[in-house]
């Protein structure tokens, strides 16, 4: 198996882009990306998106983005894994590199949440739950998070605490530019927030956006940012059939394998982007990669540990909750800041000397995670 | 809302019938075609119609055909056969729901396709009546 | 009428939702100040005739203590079925288990539907062509607002299952008698969302001619008297009715008492006087007679001599309808049509 090298990075600001099509966006992250590979000739595209079926009616979508690239012909494939698309799509990707057979990849991911109404969105964050009995509850993805997160507060953590995980995206969004919600947010002002689904507070869910990032990968070469490990793995899809609900063995999983092929131990991580879709969400994300100990991550992130001149600087451009979240698109919005961060090039965000980084995706109440680990190399 | 799809899931939704495993006896619910030890012949299983709140929420944005019954309860429930599922649980205030709480199934609307579809029926779980 | 032979009740179950909407508050809506009941039982947002129907049945095996499967009939009597056109019975016959080998279909007379399907299990048991069979009289009763019938239609219903009288039975079935008339006191226009009625139409020619007529018809037929009785059960659509009609047949308020549900529940419609039958039997001894009478708008009464048994002891357990009665929650104007689907969406 080869090295994989990221040659590009291409995204555009996530907010609300009403006259622009899923083409539209797809098209601007990946010539941006083009561009910063230095305009290599990509010979296959996988586009990462999760909900255009049903907000746009559009499936068929490789197809669709090499034409409007203006390269009808290209391999080209949708990769869907509910919201930890993007980074299963990176995880394609790399192997498509990785084991030959192909020679330059875009990866793009992309969604528009703003075509819809929010009871709309709302049901389609849900399809990514078994149907005929989870969802046929009436319980949304907010709600599933929300019952681990009450399991969570009467073991561990006050609601504060697992609250200072939107604070602390937030602190971290602050003069972002691809950035969603470039401002700071109090603790107060997201606990007195109305309840989404008790106990969760609405400033502790991820907002509703358009946006689009991609990637060009190509065989490693004599330095940059290699992908060091990469790696997905399942979990029961359903809470009822878990050994312990506030674990997710998917993230477990995914990152044990991904640690094993990057040869690097948690401790090692310079920095990391969580899926905290629900503060929840990133407090157990950040458990199960091994960051915090079992119960701790509330804590350790009401601390100061995760802030960018922390022991492990989480979320350094704001995650989920202030960068954003569209579906589809976010989890290569986590690869290419991982990049930026290990080229350098992360401006006021940078975290000092970064040389690996994880980016870790998620899909469902994490029945699905994929972990990416950069590191940068050579020169 | 599917016919086929509302009506194949009727006798596990009416009656709580899930499926065991004939070889290792393995519990599901819902059913699965595969059992996790790789058999994949099953029999009808009969779970619990009571059981207790492990944990619960309360929908307050609920996803489309759901919107005349926010907010509700969901909660996770451990039935006294050692089953677990996912429920609303009905007839209470939701502020005074509480882990441990002791439910019992009950047969309820879900929800309905509009004033000319189907309505579909299933369970929930309320307080035990005594 | 007699059978060929004798059927019994093997178990029963009965059920009022938890929702409660009181005289009072109707008057404060409307500025009015009736009470002919105290007040009115409310469905939950997810109820139905259906989903109450379900809840009778299911306490009505368990009680019952038999196999579901073994079932024949069900019959649903309601004039508030939730589909016009797809019977109730299906959906209560695979809640329970009772098919595929089972004969199901919805009963209208409007209050009387439930007691015509028992007329009918009762046949179908007696003849020997089920083994068993279940009536059920189950309503979610529609009123106009600001109509006198407001205060009263209510929600509840109550399951009988009939067997081969045995040892097993709680009670057994002496005889029984239908009087029927076309009488229009009341009735509903398929579009119509609400009944009309012709106000005191309703008493004299109505109610009380077919409860009278049915209970004459019956006593003569079997030859006792009122006093021959421990228990009497009529239809109950307000609390005033059944206690004037009992006195003018000669039965006395200790009689109607036990079954006489209506002041804290409502009209059920085609779950009252069933319902009145399930209360009588919570808490009835064996070897006790309870008369009963149902009254069905358009319109006709169902008279019934029941005997209790010994097994009546053993085979009510779970929560009695006084439980249901006493778990309650009254609402505002407001929340009451919200759970009636009355507010446009």
């Amino acid at each position: 198996m080869r090295r994989v090298a990221v040659a590009g990075v291409g995204f555009i600001p996530i907010k609300e882009y009403w006259d622009r099509s899923l083409q539209d966006l797809f098209a601007e992250a990946a010539l941006k990306a083009v561009r910063d590979a230095g305009g290599t000739e990509v010979d296959s595209v996988y586009v990462s998106n999760m909900s255009g079926s049903l907000m746009q009616d559009q499936i068929n979508l490789g197809a669709l983005v090499a034409d409007s690239l203006g390269k009808p012909g290209l391999p080209a494939v949708r990769v869907e894994a509910g919201t930890a698309s993007g980074g299963v799509a990176f995880h394609e990707a790399v192997k498509a590199v990785a084991s030959g057979y192909s020679d330059c990849v875009l990866v793009g991911g992309v969604e528009k949440m703003s075509d819809v109404l929010p009871e709309v969105a709302t049901t389609a964050m849900v399809m990514s739950e078994e149907q005929e009995y989870t969802a046929y509850t009436g319980v949304t993805q907010a709600g599933l998070s929300a019952m681990l997160h009450r399991l969570y507060l009467d073991l561990y953590a006050e609601p504060a605490e697992v609250g200072m995980m939107a604070v602390k995206g937030h602190d971290h969004s602050v003069g972002c530019k691809h950035a969603q919600y470039p401002f700071r947010m109090s603790i107060d002002r997201a606990m007195d927030s109305p309840m989404e689904a008790d106990p969760i507070h609405t400033m502790e869910c991820s907002g509703v956006g358009d946006g689009a990032a991609a990637l060009v990968l190509v065989p490693a070469g004599e330095s940059g940012v290699e992908v060091a490990g990469s790696a997905v793995a399942t979990d029961c899809c359903s809470l009822t059939t878990r050994n312990d609900p506030l674990v997710f063995d998917a993230v477990k999983r995914a990152a044990e394998k991904a640690y094993r092929m990057a040869k690097v131990k948690p401790g090692d991580v310079d920095l990391a982007e969580v899926h905290d879709d629900f503060t929840i969400d990133g407090v157990l994300s950040l458990e199960a990669l091994g960051l915090a100990k079992q119960g701790e991550a509330a804590k350790l992130v009401a601390g100061n540990a995760t802030d960018k001149d922390g022991k492990i600087p989480v979320n350094t451009f704001g995650g989920l909750k202030a960068r954003g979240h569209p579906l589809g698109a976010t989890g290569l919005y986590q690869v290419a800041e991982v990049t930026l961060q290990l080229r350098g090039a992360a401006g006021d965000h940078q975290v000092p000397g970064a040389e690996v980084g994880l980016a870790q995706s998620m899909g469902g109440v994490a029945s699905v995670s994929a972990v990416n680990i950069l590191r940068r190399f050579g020169k | 809302m599917s016919v086929p799809r509302y009506w194949r899931n009727e006798v596990p939704r009416y009656r709580l019938m899930g499926r065991i495993c004939k070889a290792c006896g393995a519990r599901y619910f819902p059913a699965k075609p595969v059992c996790t030890c790789g058999n994949a012949g099953f029999e009808d299983y009969k779970l619990s119609e009571a059981g207790e709140v492990v944990t619960w929420t309360v929908i307050r944005s609920p996803p489309l055909g759901y919107e005349r019954y926010a907010p509700y309860v969901v909660a996770l429930i451990e039935l006294d056969d050692g089953m677990r599922l996912l429920s609303q649980v009905v007839d209470v205030d939701p502020a005074e729901v509480r882990a441990g709480m002791r439910v019992e199934a009950v047969f309820r609307k879900v929800r309905e396709d509009g004033p000319s579809g189907i309505i579909q029926y299933g369970y929930k779980f309320r307080p035990v009546v005594e | 009428m007699r059978t060929l032979r004798q059927v019994g009740i093997v178990g029963y179950g009965a059920y009022v939702p938890m929702y409660r909407l009181n005289a009072a508050e109707i008057n404060r809506m409307w500025g009015t100040s009736g009470a002919p009941v105290e007040e009115k039982s409310v469905v939950a947002l997810d109820e139905d005739t259906v989903t109450i129907s379900v809840e009778c049945a299911k306490q009505a095996v368990k009680r019952a203590g038999i196999d579901p499967y073994q079932i024949g009939a069900v019959y649903v009597g309601t004039e508030s079925k939730p589909y016009a056109v797809k019977p109730s019975g299906t959906i209560v016959a695979e809640a329970i288990g009772a098919t595929p080998s089972v004969s199901t279909a919805d009963y209208e007379f409007a209050c009387k539907a439930g007691t015509e399907a028992m007329q009918t299990c009762i046949g179908l048991v007696g003849s020997g062509m089920q083994r068993y069979a279940m009536a059920i009289g189950a309503d979610t009763a529609q009123g106009r607002p600001a109509d006198a019938l407001e205060y009263t239609a209510a929600c509840g219903g109550a399951a009988f299952i009939f067997a081969e009288r045995s040892a097993e039975t709680v009670a057994y079935v002496e005889a029984s008698y239908s009087y029927v008339t076309d009488t229009p006191d009341f009735w509903r226009r398929p579009k119509e969302m609400y009944p009309r009625h012709g106000n005191r139409f309703t008493g004299e020619p109505a109610y009380f001619k077919h409860i009278t007529g049915a209970t004459k018809g019956l006593l003569q037929e079997t030859g006792y008297k009122p006093e021959d009785f421990k228990y009497a059960v009529f239809h109950q659509p307000n609390t005033k009715f059944p206690i004037t009609v009992a006195r003018s047949l000669g039965f006395s308020i200790d009689q109607i008492n036990p079954g006489l549900v209506v002041g804290k529940v409502g009209n059920t419609y085609a779950g009252s006087s069933p319902m009145g039958l399930a209360a009588t039997l919570d808490v009835a001894e064996p070897e006790e007679r309870i008369f009963m009478v149902s009254y069905g708008s358009g319109g006709g009464s169902d008279a019934f001599i029941f005997t209790t048994q010994e097994a009546l002891k053993d085979k009510r357990g779970g929560p009695k309808l006084g439980s249901y009665i006493d778990r309650k929650k009254n609402v505002d104007y407001a929340t009451y049509l919200r759970h009636r689907g009355q507010i446009i969406q």
